[in-house]
């Protein structure tokens, strides 16, 4: 009786685990060891373009160290990933790597060795980059002058540093997926899907992330805390966010391609995203991203409570704070400058429900990114050394309250919370 | 006609009263010192710095400076988160341009922070400073920073002028290798060699000098040939 159960026991188990093996190496190509690979001149500069495109080089550069090598450490809720070397050295970085090896790591998530990757490095986007785009990119990164700097081992802890608790995750949360074209739409769309989706990974951000770090499709972009950075990637999709229905085209590659429109700009992680990615697409792929994202299906406004007008002794300190610090460039009324700082009044990154980046931006400022669109922008001084805790949540919650502006107010616990 | 224009203006006093977002544009110059009124809040209006704290004065320092301060901070060399994020973004034409804005404004200088008392062990720091300490290896601080200790362009910044709880974090991070510049990294190679009271003692006699009545940075090449080769200063 016993034995019949443990039998029974080890076949649920082996069936387990044999799904598990064959979830994680679905969709996988034969794969060549050779790297017999002549690329065009044409194809290393397409490479180029693309792996801007995807932001690679945004997590694949260490602050200060040589571009592609690698080193940067993502800090993620169950410790940090460091980032690997891409440049063509054969000891240390893509050199003995063949185009199917690169391929495989895009589209399968799986290293040369065999190892599986962890998510960190976006494949669940990139698995819908095509195969022609990967072998450009490989192409690239083969141009590149080699250098010689080893891979630093992952700071996880147990038992997300192990390959098993890795293949459950992608048994459950990863699926290969080939770059499919949406006959129903135009190829602006599908070029604005394929960029959105895939290469420029966004809802890598911009939806939330369940408690085992997955996002769930790769079109939802519905606005997610990103971990650890407390900056809130804001819905694309949502009026009272970062939803794009109402925005011209024209304003929203203006975005993406400077940094700055007459509606909004970008500071904290988006900042970098316009800087070192974004700015380089060409006017068409621009487009084709705006147009994609102005056609998401709208999703719901977060409604704000009843009855949220803060104390008045509150607001009283905020205006009193507001009028010394903050008048000089955004106007007595919240109404900007144009051309140089954005009106608070109506600004969906004042009022939107979650605070985490007014905060933010109030306690570290920070200059929009330095593009070719916007090379001399201006800039926002950082107040954490001079506003304690209780006045910045007192001075954003009257802007958050005023000239029309009728967002929740900001505890000092949100404060303490988000700076 | 006269009722049509009372009621024009009760409309907008009214509008004005509902919706004061409505109200008059507001401007601002469009010159670089706008642009980069974010830093006054901490260095002080134009640069100047503050009678205390701990903010460095950056007005008038030698433009070279400033820039490799600037790309040190986006690059990792130096650390303070501040700064780190106002630079992240930045290209290094508008870095180069920033640099150049705040090294040519010539502004008079506050009077010291702190004062040397008098039998105070200021001969060890005024020694240190001015003729350096041989037998340990340690050059004068006047060897590269000029005999007024006012800086030497292009890229060595003036001594005199700044808080000495700026000195001493500098040279303490410096040492601990939180502070980094382009290699040869030759301050850290002197910190390295400079005890915590050597460091106190120059510092203190530093602090208290009474800026010069020229305190432009020397001409290049004025000090001579540099006791030690500076990455950051083209040699």
């Amino acid at each position: 009786m016993v034995k019949r159960w443990l039998i029974g026991i080890v076949a649920v188990l082996l069936l387990l685990l044999a799904a598990g093996f064959w979830l994680n190496l679905r969709d996988e190509d034969p794969l060549s060891e050779t790297a017999a690979f002549q690329p065009s001149a044409e194809q290393v500069q397409r490479g180029q373009y693309l792996a801007r495109a995807g932001s690679c080089a945004s997590c694949h550069t260490a602050r200060g160290g040589a571009a592609y090598a690698g080193g940067l450490g993502i800090q993620t809720p169950f410790g940090a990933v460091y980032t690997s070397n891409l440049t063509p050295d054969d000891g240390t970085g893509l050199g003995r790597w063949s185009p199917d090896h690169f391929w495989r790591a895009l589209h399968n998530g799986r290293s040369r060795d065999g190892r599986l990757l962890y998510p960190a490095f976006p494949y669940p986007n990139y698995t819908r980059i095509t195969r022609e785009d990967s072998d450009a990119i490989y192409a690239y990164l083969r141009s590149l002058p080699p250098v010689a700097q080893a891979n630093r081992e992952h700071g996880l802890s147990f038992p997300f540093n192990t390959q098993l608790a890795l293949g459950a995750w992608r048994a459950l949360f990863f699926t290969p997926k080939r770059n499919a074209v949406e006959p129903s739409r135009s190829a602006e769309w599908n070029r604005g899907a394929y960029l959105v989706e895939g290469l420029g990974h966004c809802n890598a951000c911009h939806s939330a992330r369940n408690v085992f770090g997955a996002t769930t499709s790769g079109l939802d972009l519905s606005g997610g805390l990103i971990p650890i950075q407390n900056w809130y990637a804001p819905s694309l999709s949502a009026p009272d966010e970062a939803g794009l229905a109402a925005w011209s085209i024209e304003d929203i590659t203006a975005l993406l391609s400077t940094g700055r429109s007459p509606h909004a700009a970008v500071m904290g992680p988006m900042a970098e995203v316009v800087y070192r990615s974004t700015q380089y697409l060409t006017p068409a792929d621009a487009q084709a991203m705006a147009g994609f994202l102005k056609a998401l299906p709208p999703t719901p406004a977060t409604p704000v409570k009843k009855d949220n007008r803060a104390a008045s002794w509150v607001l009283a300190l905020g205006e009193k704070i507001y009028g010394q610090h903050c008048t000089q460039c955004h106007g007595d009324a919240g109404q900007g400058a144009p051309g140089a700082y954005p009106a608070l009044a109506g600004n969906r990154a004042v009022t939107m429900a979650l605070p985490a980046n007014t905060i933010r931006i109030v306690m570290n400022g920070g200059f929009l990114p330095a593009t070719a669109g916007n090379p001399r922008p201006f800039g926002m001084p950082p107040f954490a050394y001079l506003l304690t805790n209780a006045e910045v949540a007192a001075v954003t919650t009257y802007v958050r309250q005023s000239w029309g502006n009728h967002a929740d107010a900001v505890a000092e616990v949100d404060v303490v919370r988000y700076r | 006609m006269k009722r049509l224009l009372l009621a024009g203006a009760g409309a907008c006093v009214a509008a004005a009263a509902a919706a004061p977002a409505q109200a008059a544009p507001h401007a601002v110059p469009d010159t670089l010192a706008q642009r980069v009124a974010a830093c006054t809040v901490c260095h002080g209006k134009e640069g100047r710095a503050t009678a205390e704290g701990y903010f460095p004065r950056i007005a008038g320092k030698p433009a070279g400076y400033l820039y490799n301060q600037l790309v040190n901070f986006r690059e990792g060399r130096r650390t303070y988160p501040p700064m780190v994020n106002l630079v992240d973004f930045m290209s290094d034409a508008y870095l180069h341009e920033i640099a150049a804005y705040f090294s040519a404004l010539d502004l008079p200088y506050a009077p010291p922070q702190t004062r040397l008392e008098p039998g105070e062990a200021a001969g060890r720091g005024e020694a240190l400073v001015l003729r350096g300490d041989a037998a340990r290896g340690i050059p004068a601080c006047a060897a590269c920073h000029g005999a007024a200790l006012t800086g030497v362009a292009p890229a060595t910044p003036g001594l005199v002028g700044l808080p000495r709880d700026y000195l001493n974090g500098q040279l303490g991070a410096w040492k601990n290798r939180q502070r980094r510049a382009a290699a040869p990294d030759c301050m850290a190679q002197i910190a390295a060699k400079l005890t915590p009271d050597d460091i106190s003692a120059a510092t203190h006699w530093l602090s208290a000098q009474v800026v010069p009545a020229d305190a432009h940075p020397a001409a290049a090449g004025s000090t001579g040939p540099s006791p030690l080769a500076c990455g950051s200063v083209p040699q």
